[in-house]
C-alpha cells in the first residue's frame, strides 16, 4: 500500500511541533490539563499505530489529545498555517484504515470528549461529544426506553464520532437506516480552524445538505467535534426465527419473499457453512451444522405485529423449503440465536491465526452467483472463505482465512479481497457497505467510478480542505491538486458569471 | 438574444447544452415539470432546460427495494408502478402544485429530489435525501458523473447524492435516479383528538410519538384549518384537530390504536379515520391544502425543534391575519400571513432564534422575494463552503443562478 511520501521539511521539524502543540493546549486548556495530552514517545505512540485494519502500521508523528473544540479548531488552524497534515481518531476500530496514521502527521485523538452533553427526550434526540461509544448512548436513555438504532458490531467501543466519520451501519439499518438517516446535527472544525454547526434538534436545515455530505466522508472533511442524534423508542418486543437451508439460493430466495411479502424485519442476517460451523463451536448457539445456509430473522414492534409477522415468516420459508425451523420463545434464547452471529469474527479468529474481513454490497438476487464464484476464487487462491451477510440489504462480509506469518500470505489474502470486491461491483454492486473505502479499497475505487467521477468528489474535497491536509491517502487513489481541479476548459470569454446577487 | 427552450433526449445533448452555455456564460433554468419554479429566488433570465423527455423507468426490483428512473418521468407514473406491487416512496412526496399554481403539470422525480421533498412521514422515514440511492448527472462542468449505486447499503466514496437532493438544480442537472422504495403498509387509521390548543396539541403528539405504538405522522389543524378539509369528519368537528397516523399489518393496526386511545384518554375528545379518509387528510396536510383558501397569503415553511412550537406558534399569532397549522408533531409549522412588504421576514426569523430550526419563505410576491432571503439565512462558514461548492460544481455560475439565494 503506498501513502504519500512523508514531507522531510515536516519531519525535521518535529520537535518543534511538538512543543507548539504542547503550548496550544496549555493556553488554551489553563493549567494540569497538559499532562499526557500531547503524546510524543515512540513507546506510548504505538498505542495509536492502527486501527482495526491491522495489517497497516504507521507511528505518527505526534498524538494530541484536546478536551475541548476551542483545542481543536486551535490545532487546526495551527495545523493549517504550517502545512501539517492531521488524521483525526476516534476509537480506532476502522476495518479500512481510515485512521491509519501518517508519519509526518499530527493524530488528533477525541478520547477526551467523552460526555453527553444534553439527553432531550421531548425531542427524541441526545446531543453529545464525539468520543462517547455507540452504545453508551443507548445506555443513557435506557430508563426511559429509548435507544440509538444504528448498532454497529464494535459498539461496545467505536465512537459516535467515528459512525459519523464512517456512516457506520448495523444488523438494524435495513428498518431503521444507517447512521446517517439518524444523524440530525454537527458541530465540526474545518481544516482552517473555523468552527461549523450544522442542522440541530429540527430536520433537514435548508442549503446544501453538508451534514449528509460530511457523514460518511470518513476523516477528510473535517473534525466532528459535537453531533445530536436522533433517538428512538425501544420496539416492545423482538423475536427472532433460525431458518435452515440446504440449499443457499433458497435461502436467499427467502430473504426476498420475505421482503416482498411487504415485511421488513428488524435484522436479517445470513451465514453459510463454514460460518456456521465455526460459530457453533464457539457459542453453541444451537446452529443446525448441516444446513448450507442459515438466516437468522429477526421481528420488532408491538407484541401482536410480532407474533403475527413470525406465523407469515414461517409460513414463507416453510413455502422455500427450510428444514430447520425455531423460533425464540423467550429474551434468553433470542440473544442465544444472535450470540453466534455477532461473535462470527473472533470464531472464525479462532479457526485461523488471522482473517481479512471483505465488505461488499451485491443486489440479492446475484447472490448464489457470486457465492459460486466466490467459491471458485477461494480454490483458486488456496484460502478458506466464510460468510456472514446482512442478507436484507445485499451486504457481504466474506471472512478470508490466512496465516499472516507465512511469507506471501496477506498478500494473497489481499488479493483474493479485492477479486471479490471486484465482483461485487461487477454484478451492480459496490465496494462497501459500512466499513468505509479507508487506504484499503482506495486502489479499487476505479472499479467503481470513472476518473470524473471521483473528480467531482474531489471537489467536494477541495471546498472544505483545499491544500489535502485532512486524512490524505485514503479514500482517493490519486489526490489531484484542487487547483488542477479546479481548472475549465474554456474556448474563449469570460468564463465566470458577473456576480450572482447574493444576501 | 431570445431566451431559448431546450429539451435535450440524451445525456450528449445535455452535455452540450451546458457546454455550449458555459462558454457564453448564459444562464440556464433547469426544470422538470416546472410545477415547483416558484420555490426559491427568480434565477436570472437565461435558456430554459427542460428533463422531461429523459422519462421512462428503467429497473424495479421490489424484492430489492429499489427503482431506478430518468430524472423526467412523472412521479404519478412512480407511484402508479409502485401501488401495483404494494410499494411506494416511504419519504411520501407532497403535491406542491396548488401551492404554486401549476396543477396542469407533473412533478418529475428529479424536480422531488432536487427539492428534497417530504411529507407526513418525514419524522419516521426520512426525506427524498433518505432515500436517493445514486444518481447520474451532468454538472456546471458539462460532464457527466455518477455517485452512489443501486443498493440500499453503500458507503464507497463520499455521498454526493445527499448533495444533490435539495441543491435545487444549482450544481448539476440529473439524468437518473435510484431510489430505495418500501412495502406499503396494509392498514391505514388516523386518531383525531379534537379541541385542544397548539401546547396541548404539542404535548399529545409528543406522547404518542414517544410511545411504542409507532405512530408516523402527527399533526395539528386549528379549527379555521380543520374547516377547509374535504373530510366531513374534520371540516365537521368544527373544533381544532391534533391527527395521529398509525399503519401497518391489520392486527398490529388494531392493537396499537387500542393502547392509543387508553395513552391518550384524557387529552380530548377521540374520533378515528378509516384508510379512505385517511389518504385525503394526510395529502391535504403535506399539499399545504388547509392554507391555500388564503389566496394572497405569504406561506412560511419552519423547520424547528418540535417541543419549541407552541412558543413559536404564540408568537407568530400576534401578527394579524395569520394562520397556522403543524406537522411533524409539531417539528414542521406552516404559516401564511397577509403578504405585505417583506412577509415579515425579519419577524419569522426572529422567532427561530433562540430555539434554532429554519424558516423558508414558500410563496409571496415577486417584491417580497427581492428583498428577503427566501432561504433561512448561513453563518458565514456555510455561506463560504456553499460559494465554494457552487463554484467547483458549476464555476461559470450557469445551473440556475440566484435560485438559492
Ligand atoms: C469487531 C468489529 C466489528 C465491526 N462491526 C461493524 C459493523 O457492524 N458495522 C459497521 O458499520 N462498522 C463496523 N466496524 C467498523 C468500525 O467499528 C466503524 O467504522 C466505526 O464507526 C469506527 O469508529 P471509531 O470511533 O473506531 O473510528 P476510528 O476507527 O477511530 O476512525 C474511523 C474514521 O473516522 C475518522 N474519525 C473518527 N472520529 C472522527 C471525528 N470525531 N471527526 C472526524 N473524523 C473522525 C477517522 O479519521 C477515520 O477515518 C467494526 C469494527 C470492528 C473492529
Amino acid at each position: 500500500m503506498k501513502m504519500p511520501a512523508p514531507d522531510k521539511q515536516i519531519l525535521s521539524r518535529r520537535r518543534q511541533i511538538v512543543g507548539d502543540l504542547e503550548a496550544i493546549i496549555a493556553s488554551a486548556g489553563g493549567s494540569g490539563l497538559t499532562a499526557g495530552s500531547v503524546i510524543s514517545d515512540p513507546i506510548s505512540l504505538k498505542a495509536y499505530e492502527c486501527d482495526g485494519l491491522s495489517a497497516y502500521r504507521q507511528l505518527p508523528m505526534v498524538v494530541v489529545l484536546p478536551n475541548s473544540t476551542h483545542q481543536v479548531s486551535d490545532i487546526l488552524r495551527y495545523c493549517h498555517e504550517h502545512q501539517v497534515k492531521v488524521v483525526a481518531r476516534g476509537s480506532g476500530t476502522s476495518l479500512s484504515g481510515g485512521a491509519l496514521p501518517l508519519e509526518d502527521a499530527v493524530m488528533i485523538g477525541l478520547g477526551k470528549f467523552n460526555k453527553i452533553i444534553e439527553i432531550d427526550y421531548g425531542n427524541r434526540c441526545v446531543v453529545t461529544q464525539p468520543g462517547v461509544s455507540n452504545l453508551a448512548i443507548s445506555e443513557a436513555v435506557a430508563e426511559k426506553e429509548f435507544y440509538y438504532a444504528p448498532d454497529p458490531s464494535s459498539q461496545i467501543v467505536c465512537s459516535i464520532g467515528g459512525n459519523v466519520a464512517e456512516n457506520s451501519g448495523g444488523v438494524h439499518c435495513l428498518k431503521y437506516g444507517l447512521t446517517t438517516n439518524n444523524v440530525l446535527g454537527a458541530e465540526v472544525v474545518l481544516m482552517n480552524g473555523d468552527v461549523m454547526r450544522l442542522g440541530g434538534k429540527h430536520l433537514d436545515p435548508g442549503g446544501y445538505d453538508l451534514l449528509g455530505v460530511l457523514t460518511g466522508s470518513e476523516g477528510l472533511l473535517g473534525v466532528i467535534t459535537e453531533v445530536t442524534v436522533r433517538i428512538l423508542r425501544r420496539p416492545v418486543i423482538a423475536r427472532a426465527v433460525l431458518l435452515g437451508f440446504s440449499e443457499l439460493e433458497a435461502a436467499g430466495d427467502c430473504v426476498g419473499a420475505i421482503i416482498g411479502a411487504g415485511i421488513i424485519p428488524g435484522g436479517m442476517e445470513m451465514m453459510d457453512k463454514p460460518a456456521i460451523h465455526a460459530t457453533e463451536e464457539f457459542v453453541q448457539a444451537g446452529y443446525p451444522l448441516d444446513a448450507e445456509a442459515l438466516l437468522i430473522v429477526e421481528l420488532d414492534g408491538p407484541q401482536v405485529e410480532v407474533d403475527h409477522l413470525i406465523d407469515r415468516v414461517e409460513e414463507i420459508a416453510r413455502g422455500l423449503g427450510a428444514d430447520y425451523m425455531r423460533i425464540s420463545e423467550n429474551e434468553k434464547e433470542r440473544e442465544l440465536f444472535w450470540a453466534g452471529r455477532k461473535n462470527a469474527f473472533p470464531a472464525v479468529g479462532r479457526l485461523s491465526p488471522d482473517y481479512y474481513c471483505m465488505d461488499g454490497t451485491i443486489p440479492r438476487s446475484r447472490l448464489p452467483e457470486v457465492i459460486s464464484r466466490m467459491k471458485e476464487l477461494s480454490k483458486e487462491f488456496g484460502l478458506e472463505v466464510a460468510n456472514v451477510f446482512h442478507a436484507g440489504d445485499g451486504n457481504l462480509h466474506p471472512l478470508i482465512l490466512y496465516n499472516a506469518n507465512t511469507p506471501g500470505e496477506l498478500e494473497k489474502a489481499e488479493n483474493l479481497g479485492a477479486e471479490i470486491l471486484k465482483l461485487c461491483v461487477e454484478v451492480g454492486g459496490v465496494l462497501t457497505g459500512e466499513h468505509g473505502v479507508g487506504v484499503e479499497k482506495r486502489d479499487l475505487m476505479g472499479t467503481m467510478f470513472t476518473e470524473t467521477d471521483l473528480n467531482h468528489q474531489q471537489r467536494v474535497k477541495c471546498s472544505f480542505d483545499p491544500h489535502s491536509l485532512l486524512n490524505p491517502g485514503k479514500v482517493f487513489p490519486t489526490l489531484h491538486r484542487c487547483a488542477e481541479l479546479g481548472r475549465v476548459h474554456v474556448h474563449g470569454g469570460e468564463t465566470r458569471f458577473p456576480d450572482i446577487p447574493r444576501f | 438574444m431570445t431566451n431559448q427552450l431546450f429539451k435535450p433526449e440524451t445525456t450528449e445533448d445535455l452535455q452540450d447544452i451546458v457546454n455550449e452555455a458555459r462558454e457564453q456564460s448564459r444562464p440556464l433554468l433547469i426544470q422538470g415539470g416546472g410545477t415547483k419554479t416558484g420555490w426559491g429566488h427568480t434565477p436570472m433570465a437565461g435558456d430554459r432546460v427542460e428533463t422531461k423527455k429523459f422519462a421512462g423507468i428503467d429497473l424495479y426490483e421490489p424484492a430489492e427495494l429499489v427503482l431506478t428512473a430518468k430524472s423526467g418521468t412523472p412521479i404519478s407514473d412512480i407511484e402508479e408502478l409502485l401501488a401495483d406491487h404494494a410499494q411506494h416512496l416511504a419519504f411520501e412526496p407532497p403535491d406542491f402544485r396548488g401551492l404554486y399554481g401549476t396543477v396542469r403539470s407533473s412533478q418529475t422525480l428529479g424536480g422531488i429530489v432536487a427539492c428534497n421533498l417530504s411529507g407526513s412521514r418525514r419524522i419516521q422515514a426520512g426525506a427524498a435525501r433518505d432515500h436517493l440511492l445514486g444518481f447520474e448527472a451532468v454538472s456546471g462542468r458539462g460532464e457527466l458523473f455518477k455517485s452512489g449505486g443501486r443498493v440500499v447499503k453503500n458507503v464507497t466514496g463520499f455521498d454526493l447524492s445527499k448533495l444533490m437532493a435539495g441543491s435545487f438544480g444549482t450544481l448539476a442537472v440529473m439524468t437518473s435516479l435510484s431510489v430505495k422504495v418500501m412495502p406499503a403498509p396494509e392498514k391505514t387509521r388516523t386518531l383525531l383528538i379534537l379541541g385542544l390548543d397548539e401546547t396541548q396539541a404539542v404535548r399529545a403528539m409528543t406522547t404518542a410519538l414517544q410511545s411504542p405504538h409507532e405512530v408516523n405522522a402527527a399533526a395539528y389543524l386549528a379549527a379555521t384549518q380543520g374547516r377547509r378539509s374535504s373530510v366531513s369528519y374534520v371540516s365537521g368537528a368544527g373544533q381544532a384537530i391534533t391527527a395521529l397516523r398509525i399503519q401497518g399489518p391489520g392486527p398490529s393496526v388494531s392493537a396499537r390504536l387500542e393502547e392509543l386511545y387508553r395513552l391518550l384518554s384524557d387529552a380530548g375528545d377521540i374520533e378515528e379515520l378509516h384508510a379512505h379518509n385517511s389518504k385525503i387528510l394526510w395529502q391535504e396536510i403535506g399539499n399545504v391544502a388547509p392554507l391555500l383558501p388564503n389566496r394572497t397569503a405569504a406561506i412560511w415553511r419552519m423547520s424547528l425543534p418540535p417541543t419549541s412550537s407552541p412558543a413559536v406558534a404564540a408568537r407568530l399569532k400576534t401578527l394579524e391575519g395569520a394562520e397556522i397549522y403543524l406537522d411533524w408533531g409539531g417539528g414542521l409549522v406552516w404559516f401564511a400571513v397577509p403578504d405585505c412588504g417583506d412577509a415579515d421576514a425579519k419577524f419569522v426569523r426572529a422567532c427561530l432564534e433562540e430555539c434554532g430550526g429554519h424558516a423558508t419563505l414558500m410563496r409571496s410576491t415577486e417584491e417580497a422575494k427581492a428583498c428577503v432571503p427566501v432561504f433561512q439565512p448561513q453563518s458565514t462558514e456555510i455561506a463560504a463552503l456553499t460559494m465554494s461548492l457552487k463554484s467547483n460544481f458549476d464555476p461559470a455560475g450557469i445551473l440556475n443562478p440566484g435560485r438559492m439565494g
